[in-house]
């Protein structure tokens, strides 16, 4: 003790903290700065402020307006004069021959007017020859298209206002009512409407525009299944396909992780030190689990869908392959960490090595087993929907078609709540499981599962 | 003691009632079993059924593709270095955005773990919104976000960082206000008492409690996002994944690129993934020590 007290003078302490404490203040300013500095780095080398500019605002609008709102064209063919009505422009979504919305008054014959109304006085009328938009407060806006002369406007006397365009072959006007479009060709009426069109049935259903009550009491009167039959088969929003799709995608993520858990089981027991007395074959195994974990999952879903084609199977493939890997990697080392007086204690009892398996090891071993397969099986929902978009099956193929086509924003927005939901889903389910099965183990065996399911666990 | 006046067991009966009891747990667990068999099996005659090509056609062309990319390849081994040199540039891209994305979600998901922890929380009431505003953005798989962002911005790597951002800051911040349950509140105390602000108090009182614990799954994190920056960029975000589909879209004569391209990823995750085991393992055992 005198020794160690002659070197620690007050002195030496004093300078001995004060290094200290300024290595610690220059971490706690440099650490920020190295990130700050990455940070400055990373905004630069991806191009943020030319982004700014990149910015679609109108793709921006597009998307947003179209997730609760939908537009139905009412369209005048110029060169026969006939006019057709369908919502959002799709042939699915069309009003059959001679019907129409009762805001739109069809013309009686050839020669007859159809008249559009647009709402607080706003009054478009498809005449023979030409087209008419009332607008109030500014005037009447008349266009008539020829194949010779393009389209002739005429507008009121003044300055032609912002939300008109007039060129040579082409008319647009924007209101807050909606949308008039005249080119040599065509004249187009978009009127805009809140909500999803025709989600539960489609036009050609008889049930279409039928109040909740009055489909209940046909349901209740024998009518169900044909019901039923419509909504399921509606051409615009495919129920059907989009609950095979959550169902390809779940069978993926279930098929995948239980294969996965399967596969990983026995070879574990090769790849764990206390298990396999044969070093050269664990080492194998051990690199052969870091080989599928490291060839990483868009590889295998690459390579693998060249050999199965798209579809469920390969996307189930993918993530079993992946997560061999992972799943060796943690079982082995909770069969490392397994405690050995209780094998001992089995084969104290003349236990054959299967038994000694049975009854020593897979007890011990279970809450951590059961534990990641469920962590994994929510977190694989998620990677089926991506593996899907890749592939080519589940929801996530869905959800890549509707955005390609660019306007289906508010299938993209039904999609994409489906998705979130089922997620959620899964990862309750998987919580709620994981208490119910591993609290039967009791409280010592619940808190060595968390413990050793979390250095690994991928959320 | 009492319970010695009840009819005494007989060792016969006590044997008789256990087997039964065993008989009983022996048959639920066959029947479960046997359910979980025809489950497996159904749904794998039903994912076989709707996939393009069936699994035993497909199990025998496994090799296939990796064959002729590696043996394409090994006709080509000496322009390897030359692709390895060209597509590194892309390579540390997607680095860049699982690195900008983890920092950004960790950021974000401090933030969230620490609203959402009762006793940090400087508004006790939101707590449920701001778990649900968790568990969303935890749930929104990275690619819908992405894609929507493409849309809107156009290819590149920001719709990736963004998307992959959001999700990690859903995902670290409930792992986050776990190891916040575990802090303790006596520092934070000790600040009030002093009257430190809400900043001060998480910032002194339970970020150097906790911060370990976090870096760690930062780690972690990383990994994770360095495979998803990945695959984003298979849907047009950039990066490695991006070229991966371009040089895959050639075909047949380029398979060298995507051999190239195969082998950096493989490295990569490799390399990653060993250096953040061995940091996460220090940071661990130290905070124990």
């Amino acid at each position: 003790m005198t020794i160690l007290e002659a070197e620690l003078t007050p002195a030496t302490l004093k300078q001995d903290m004060e290094r200290l404490f300024l290595k610690k203040k220059l971490m706690g300013f440099a650490l920020p700065a190295l990130v700050l500095a990455y940070m400055t780095y990373v905004f630069f080398a991806f191009d943020m402020p030319g982004l700014w500019q990149r910015v679609s605002w109108q793709n921006a609008q597009t998307l947003v307006s179209d997730t609760y709102s939908y537009k139905t064209h009412v369209t005048r063919d110029n060169r026969d004069a006939s006019v057709s009505v369908a919502i959002e422009g799709e042939r699915k979504g069309s009003y059959p021959e001679g019907q129409s919305p009762d805001w739109v008054t069809l013309a009686a014959g050839a020669e007859g007017e159809t008249v559009i109304d647009l709402e607080n006085g706003h009054l478009v009328r498809f005449g023979s020859d030409s087209i008419e938009y009332d607008i109030p407060g500014y005037g009447l806006v008349r266009a008539t298209p020829t194949r010779a002369k393009g389209v002739q406007a005429e507008l009121p006397a003044g300055d032609v206002p912002e939300w008109i365009s007039v060129s040579k072959n082409r008319l647009a006007i924007t209101t807050d009512a909606g949308r008039l479009t005249v080119t040599r060709n065509r004249a187009e009426v978009f009127r805009y409407f809140t909500g999803w069109e025709l989600f539960f049935f489609t036009l050609d259903s008889p049930y279409h525009g039928m109040g909740i009550g009055e489909v209940l009491t046909r349901a209740a009167t024998g009518e169900a299944g044909a019901i039923f039959h419509d909504f399921w088969n509606n051409k615009m929003w495919r129920h059907q396909d989009v609950a095979w799709a959550i169902a390809e995608t779940l069978l993926m993520a279930f098929l995948g992780t239980i294969g996965a858990g399967i596969f990983a089981l026995p070879l574990a027991f090769i790849a764990a030190r206390n298990f396999s007395p044969f070093g050269p074959l664990r080492f194998v195994v051990r690199r052969f689990f870091d080989f599928l974990r490291g060839v990483d999952s868009l590889i295998w879903t690459v390579v693998l869908a060249r050999a199965f084609g798209p579809g469920p199977l390969t996307g189930a493939l993918a993530i079993l392959v992946t997560d061999t890997g992972t799943f060796g990697k943690i079982f082995s080392e909770a069969l490392e960490n397994v405690d050995e007086k209780q094998i001992e204690g089995v084969s104290s009892t003349g236990a054959k090595p299967a038994q000694r398996y049975r009854f020593g090891v897979i007890p011990q071993i279970t809450p951590v087993l059961l534990s990641q397969l469920l962590y994994f099986l929510e977190s694989n929902t998620r990677s089926a929907t991506i593996i899907g978009a890749i592939t080519g099956g589940g929801i996530g193929l869905l959800l890549t078609q509707a955005i390609i086509t660019q306007k289906d924003w508010e299938e993209v927005a039904y999609y994409i709540v489906l998705i979130i939901l089922m997620v959620m889903m899964m990862d309750w389910l998987s919580g709620w499981l994981r208490r119910r099965l591993i609290k039967g183990e009791g409280g010592k065996t619940k808190r060595r599962a968390r413990a050793d399911g979390k250095a690994f666990l991928l959320p | 003691m009492a319970d010695l006046t009840a009819a005494p067991l007989t060792t016969a009966d006590i044997r008789a009632q256990y087997s039964e009891m065993t008989r009983r747990k022996r048959l639920y667990g066959g029947i479960i079993l046997v359910v979980f068999v025809a489950l497996m099996m159904a749904g794998f005659r039903t994912a076989d059924g709707r996939n393009a090509g069936s699994f035993y056609d497909g199990i025998t062309h496994v090799f296939d593709y990796p064959s002729e990319v590696l043996s394409e390849a090994s006709e080509k081994a000496a322009e390897l270095p030359g692709h390895l040199v060209n597509f590194f540039p892309a390579l540390i891209e997607t680095l860049n955005i699982a690195a900008a994305s983890t920092l950004v979600g960790v950021v974000f998901g401090t933030l969230l773990s620490l609203l959402s922890t009762r006793g940090m929380a400087p508004w006790p009431r939101l707590i449920p919104l701001f778990r649900r505003i968790m568990d969303i953005s935890r749930a929104i798989p990275e690619i819908v976000i992405a894609l929507v962002l493409i849309f809107l911005l156009g290819g590149g790597p920001v719709p990736a960082m963004i998307a992959i951002a959001i999700h990690t800051a859903g995902a670290l911040g409930k792992l986050f206000s776990e190891v916040n349950e575990n802090a303790s509140l006596k520092p934070v105390e000790g600040l009030e008492s002093v009257g430190g602000s809400w900043g001060q108090r998480m910032w002194l009182g339970v970020i150097p409690q906790v911060g370990p614990n976090y870096v760690s799954y930062a780690l972690l994190r990383f990994e994770i996002n360095i495979r998803a920056s990945a695959i984003l960029g298979f849907v047009g975000a950039g990066g490695i994944g991006y070229e991966l589909k371009n040089a895959m879209s050639w075909g047949q004569g380029r398979y060298d690129e995507a051999a190239a391209i195969f082998l950096l990823l493989f490295i990569t995750i490799v390399v990653v993934d060993q250096i953040s085991s061995g940091m996460r393992d220090r940071l661990i055992n130290g905070a124990k020590a």
